[in-house]
């Protein structure tokens, strides 16, 4: 906390944190108003005597309503899950023997495999889906959901193994010794005791993990074509523009209804996901 | 109940030599502490004896065993850590009872063994909590619960109480040295404190560098240590030194230096004999400098500066300036004694250490 006068506290805390707030929030306070709002109101000049831009007076459900009913927004909807959630359970359980590994056996080459992991996770998407595509031709997996299940662990995989990587050296190694002392295998040590330890840790790899590939746009542009295979992402901006025309109103329904999930998933898990972050241990 | 015996013992790591050949018998129901400054190898030869480090040349045998290559698990030892290494997620009583569910141990004899434990060591009441509910204490208790229900044939200690604050540490001191008593199991402490060293072990091992400096019990250690890093590293405040030169004829020598001289005792002067017109090092602990009366043999006082008075209730230190050298003496707490007194000091004759200059070995 910031200590000595009021206003010190006010220029230096509340203020720019206020400025924070509201920029951060801005976009989903203007995507929530939007999905509300009636066309009429969307596209009126905005000389007009009634322009209401941050708010509206005669809210609707008529964009939802069409978004579900009239685009497959509902199958994209389960498609990003079903994907997300398959990537991310690969990615975490790779991610966290991988890490574990990394961290603790000595094995030659370990640290440069580390580096090495590390320097994947760098290479850009944009670069890298011109080869997978081709991969992704020849295994005949175009325009299914393994397309994207198997080529989000390309990035998910390297950003788990770090983030876990991280977590495993800030625990003391004298637990897993212990662990092996008082008759546990090594295998066993690590599953009783590192693991479970590790919670905190693995739970917002997952969280980050599922977030990423809930997100992720070019790999899904590219490896899916027919509408009944999109995600979210992809399903909304590729039905909802067309052309030159926005549906702002169904285009502004889709993000909202498709970030719930992960506020949802955000808000269950917060507290393990601060914990992961700052690594807090304590034996 | 089992001897541990170190044969040869050797550690390197790349290419530093962290143990060299190191060769102990630790006896059956024995205590025996190693003792050293950080980075004496003191540690490394426990994991070594643990398991959880690899052996580079030499063997460890615990019973008729040589368990080089057998995992710490099938090596019937518990260890305690520094930092107690107890398992965050699980409550003291799965802490205690999770060695015993690794081998298999019915429900029932895990829950005896557990009380029993939990019972001597007075944690019956913690048994449901997580260790991040303890204090430092009740942790350090739990870390010694986990070890001793497992009935291992040896326990291995590592810096138990150096996590603890000082009026802990000595009552955890007891309270280890109680339990040992009570069950007397082979046990290996580690630690860089000499008093735990000197009122814990049977025995004492000192090391440096990876070698050890002298094996034996804590008293045979402070009153005839084998050389001049034993003399100085047991006691405290620690054994003053000073190189002096011996001159003189084989039975009237005198060990002497600037500001400071005295007439070497005859039943040292043998010894001495062949370092006539040769550095040696006298050592002389502080409890040995005595306030001279008339009654002391005037070759064996000599007088000092006091500097500094430093008044501990059951004994008061004198720092001293002796010629160019510094000097502590411990002496009664009766003395009244100030900045810059002139006082005169005696030796006792059979409180003497003299040590090679070059190979600091105790002569």
């Amino acid at each position: 906390m910031i200590e000595g006068a009021r206003w010190r506290r006010w220029v230096f805390f509340y203020i720019p944190l206020g400025v924070f707030v509201v920029v951060l929030l801005f976009p989903f306070y203007w995507m929530m108003v939007t999905s509300v709002r009636p066309d009429s109101e969307l596209y009126r000049p905005w000389m007009a005597p009634n322009y209401t831009p941050f708010w509206t007076l005669h809210p609707t459900l008529e964009h939802i309503q069409h978004l579900l009913a009239e685009t497959m927004f509902s199958t994209w909807m389960w498609n990003t899950l079903f994907i997300s959630t398959v990537a991310t359970i690969i990615s975490v359980f790779c991610g966290l023997l991988a890490g574990y590994a990394l961290s603790r056996l000595n094995f030659p080459f370990a640290g440069s495999l580390g580096t090495g992991i590390f320097i994947t996770y760098l290479v850009p998407q944009t670069l890298l889906f011109i080869p997978l595509s081709d991969i992704i031709r020849n295994f005949r997996l175009g325009d299914t959901p393994w397309a994207l299940i198997l080529t989000y662990p390309t990035f998910l995989i390297p950003f788990c193994t770090w983030l876990l990587m991280g977590y495993f050296k800030a625990i003391p190694r004298e637990l897993e010794e212990c662990a092996r002392i008082d008759g546990a295998t090594r295998w066993k040590a690590m599953v009783y005791i590192v693991f479970p330890v590790a919670v905190p840790g693995i739970m917002s790899a997952a969280i980050f993990a599922f977030t990423l590939s809930w997100n992720e746009f070019i790999y899904a542009l590219v490896f899916l074509s027919s509408p009944a295979e999109k995600t979210v992402p992809v399903g909304v901006t590729s039905e909802l523009i067309r052309g030159d025309v926005f549906f702002w109103g169904q285009l502004m329904a889709g993000a909202l209804l498709g970030s719930i999930p992960v506020a949802i998933i955000y808000s269950f898990f917060v507290e393990y996901y601060v914990a992961g972050l700052t690594g807090s241990v304590k034996g | 109940m089992a001897r541990v015996l170190l044969r040869s013992l050797n550690k390197m790591f790349d290419a530093t030599h962290v143990v060299k050949d190191v060769n102990l018998e630790i006896r059956d129901k024995e205590f025996l502490v190693l003792v050293g400054p950080s980075g004496c190898g003191k540690t490394t030869t426990l994991r070594m004896v643990a398991g959880l480090e690899s052996i580079s040349s030499g063997e460890v045998l615990i019973g008729e065993t040589v368990v080089n290559d057998l995992p710490p698990m099938d090596r019937d030892i518990a260890m305690v850590f520094q930092n107690y290494a107890l398992y965050p997620h699980m409550s003291v009583y799965d802490n205690m009872a999770f060695g015993l569910k690794m081998r298999k141990f019915e429900r029932a004899e895990i829950g005896k063994r557990v009380q029993a434990a939990a019972e001597i060591l007075g944690i019956q009441n913690l048994l449901v909590r997580k260790p991040r509910q303890l204090s430092g204490g009740q942790r350090q208790r739990v870390a010694l619960g986990r070890a001793i229900v497992r009935h291992p044939r040896v326990f291995l200690f590592d810096e138990p109480l150096s996590n603890l604050d000082a009026k802990l540490r000595v009552q955890m001191r007891v309270e280890i040295k109680k339990l040992h008593n009570r069950l007397s199991t082979t046990a290996i402490y580690v630690t860089h404190d000499q008093v735990e060293a000197m009122t814990l072990g049977d025995r004492v091992v000192v090391m440096r560098d990876g070698v050890v400096q002298q094996v034996g019990e804590p008293l045979e250690l402070y009153n005839s240590p084998a050389n001049r890093f034993v003399a100085g590293f047991l006691g405290s405040p620690g054994m003053n030194f000073a190189a002096v030169r011996v001159s003189g004829e084989k039975d009237s020598l005198r060990a002497h230096k600037p500001g400071f001289g005295i007439e070497v005792p005859p039943e040292l002067a043998r010894r001495l004999a062949p370092y006539i017109d040769k550095d040696v090092t006298i050592g002389v602990r502080p409890e040995d400098l005595r306030l001279a009366n008339g009654s002391d043999a005037a070759g064996l006082c000599f007088e000092g500066t006091v500097e500094v008075v430093e008044k501990l209730g059951s004994e008061i230190l004198l720092d001293l300036q002796v010629g160019d050298q510094t000097m502590v003496a411990a002496v009664e707490p009766n003395v009244r004694a100030t900045r810059g007194d002139k006082l005169r000091f005696a030796l006792r004759p059979d409180r003497l250490h003299f040590f090679d200059a070059a190979s600091e070995v105790a002569i």
